[in-house]
């Protein structure tokens, strides 16, 4: 059974002026089994991070329709949790505030919800800096804060819209473990948007190759690597062979991008 | 001098002090120096001299009371009124749309010139100096507010939405507190305009406060007197000035740079 079931979604931004209504994504189907974890990677304006907002509510589809549990999905909610690439932390809550937010909002009495936003403080390896202001953190603790925010509120479903791209690599190899051990333990549903094919292998169950614009799905490739898996695992044969076939099917759709198709 | 070269706090404190000095300094060659007549220009000393006369024996201290509370007085009269109807702006477009085209006209109104209309309104009592604060102040609070609430950052309110919260939490929980220190900054700033609205409204058709002592000295051609009580208006105006900063950084931390 289908956690979530994207049927034939696309978006076409109307047009500006005189100028022709732009096509961002073509109807695309995908199904996402429970607790499977897929990353979408395509080149830059690909429509990735697009799909990914309409999933989450923040778009709205001009076709087809997204159903979560079954239920149709209309606007945000609570039930899918999203990560941006932007540091959307509020500068105004100290990081156990911000984790505690939609647990506020969900009407959590106060001593719960401040334990529940410890512990998660804790997984996300922030427990020393809980009473902080987000402009006291650096990039990459900002965005293990706002991971820890977007799963406290215990979604469904989690999106992630290149949570590490505004990071420098060695952060980004450090978060890229802390997700998967999160998901390894905790067993959630995530959709992970990337442009970056290492990090869409090491994390992934799933990786969905997006075309360029108008983004469609190219390509559909289960990765087989074992859980847990360890950073060493980025230099295996196996590993490395599933980098190229990527890196190819990335390539062309980039010359495409980059030629302005 | 490198551009934008920072400066140590003391060096800082010794300039500002230092200005100060050569104010004072350029004044008394102007004066002592005999190069303007007294008649025109009291030297610092009989300022200073006259200030005393006029806290010891003429009660200035009321007449400085009555200015505070005017000026204090009619801007929180504007703020109660300026602060839910600026939130509404900068939260909802329609309300926005509908409201702003005439507050930025309003805005542009003089409250100055309201002061004849207002006494014959109002008379010469009090609420006519609060009106003409509340018509200086108001507008601009209006459309202050309402740019601070609005000019949020789109992908905190994106943010906000995704983790549960209702509309009105949203603005509640997310639009007024990401805008309250750029609020607190605007009272400050508008506070700081609505002591130059009082002392014209006390300039004309009044019995007491700053403004009305000035008219009073410049019957007799006291100019120690007159400027004594601009520099009280400019001294309270400094002391105003650091107590909402202080307050403002006492409850606004995270917004400190």
């Amino acid at each position: 059974m289908s956690k979530l079931l994207i049927d034939q979604v696309g978006k076409v931004f109307p047009a500006r002026g005189k100028g022709q209504p732009t096509r961002a994504l073509m109807p695309t189907s995908l199904n996402v089994a429970d607790n499977d974890f897929i990353t979408i990677l395509g080149p830059s304006g690909c429509g990735k991070s697009t799909l990914l907002r309409i999933i989450g509510g923040l778009e709205t589809a001009s076709e087809g329709k997204i159903l979560l549990d079954g239920a149709p999905v209309t606007g945000p909610g609570a039930d899918r949790g999203f990560v941006f690439q932007s540091y959307t932390l509020f500068p105004w809550l100290s990081v156990v505030q911000n984790i505690a937010f939609g647990l506020r909002e969900k009407g959590v009495p106060e001593r719960e919800r401040l334990g529940i936003a410890r512990k998660w403080a804790e997984r996300v390896g922030l427990s020393g800096f809980v009473d902080h202001f987000p402009k006291q953190l650096s990039g990459g603790m900002q965005q293990r804060t706002a991971i820890a925010r977007a799963l406290a509120n215990d979604p469904k479903i989690l999106l992630l819209d290149e949570p590490f791209g505004a990071l420098d690599n060695q952060t980004r190899a450090l978060m890229q473990e802390m997700l998967l051990g999160i998901w390894e333990r905790e067993q959630k549903t995530v959709l992970f948007v990337t442009h970056d094919i290492e990090e869409a292998i090491f994390v992934g169950s799933r990786v969905v190759v997006m075309s360029a614009r108008p983004g469609r799905i190219k390509a559909d490739i289960p990765v087989e690597l074992p859980h847990p898996r360890p950073y060493t695992i980025k230099t295996t044969a196996e590993f490395v062979a599933l980098k190229e076939r990527l890196v190819e099917e990335i390539r062309v759709e980039a010359v495409l991008a980059a030629e302005g198709h | 001098m490198k551009p934008l070269q920072p400066v140590s706090a003391a060096a800082r404190v010794g300039y500002g002090v230092a200005f100060f000095a050569l104010f004072v300094a350029v004044w008394s060659v102007a004066t002592f120096g005999g190069y303007v007549q007294k008649l025109f220009l009291a030297d610092p000393l009989t300022m200073v001299g006259e200030g005393w006369n006029l806290l010891v024996n003429h009660g200035f201290i009321v007449d400085i009371g009555m200015t505070i509370w005017r000026v204090v007085g009619g801007f929180i009269l504007a703020v109660v009124f300026a602060l839910p109807l600026g939130i509404a702006m900068g939260a909802y477009k329609p309300v926005e749309a509908f409201l702003e085209p005439f507050v930025s006209f309003a805005r542009y109104l003089p409250a100055s010139a309201f002061i004849p209309l207002l006494i014959l309104w109002a008379g010469i009592g009090e609420t006519q100096k609060l009106l003409v604060i509340f018509i200086g102040s108001f507008f601009q609070l209006v459309l202050m507010i309402a740019v601070a609430v609005g000019g949020i950052r789109r992908d905190l309110v994106d943010a906000a939405y995704t983790l549960g919260a209702s509309d009105s939490s949203v603005v509640r929980r997310v639009l007024l507190p990401n805008a309250a220190p750029e609020i607190a900054e605007i009272f400050r700033l508008v506070l700081g305009w609505a002591w130059t609205y009082v002392i014209v409204a006390e300039l004309i058709g009044s019995s007491s406060g700053i403004g009305h002592m000035i008219t009073d000295s410049q019957a007799l051609l006291n100019t120690g007197q007159i400027i004594f009580g601009i520099i009280v208006i400019g001294l309270i105006g400094l002391i105003s000035d650091f107590l909402f900063k202080a307050i403002n950084q006492r409850l606004f931390p995270w917004a400190q740079a």
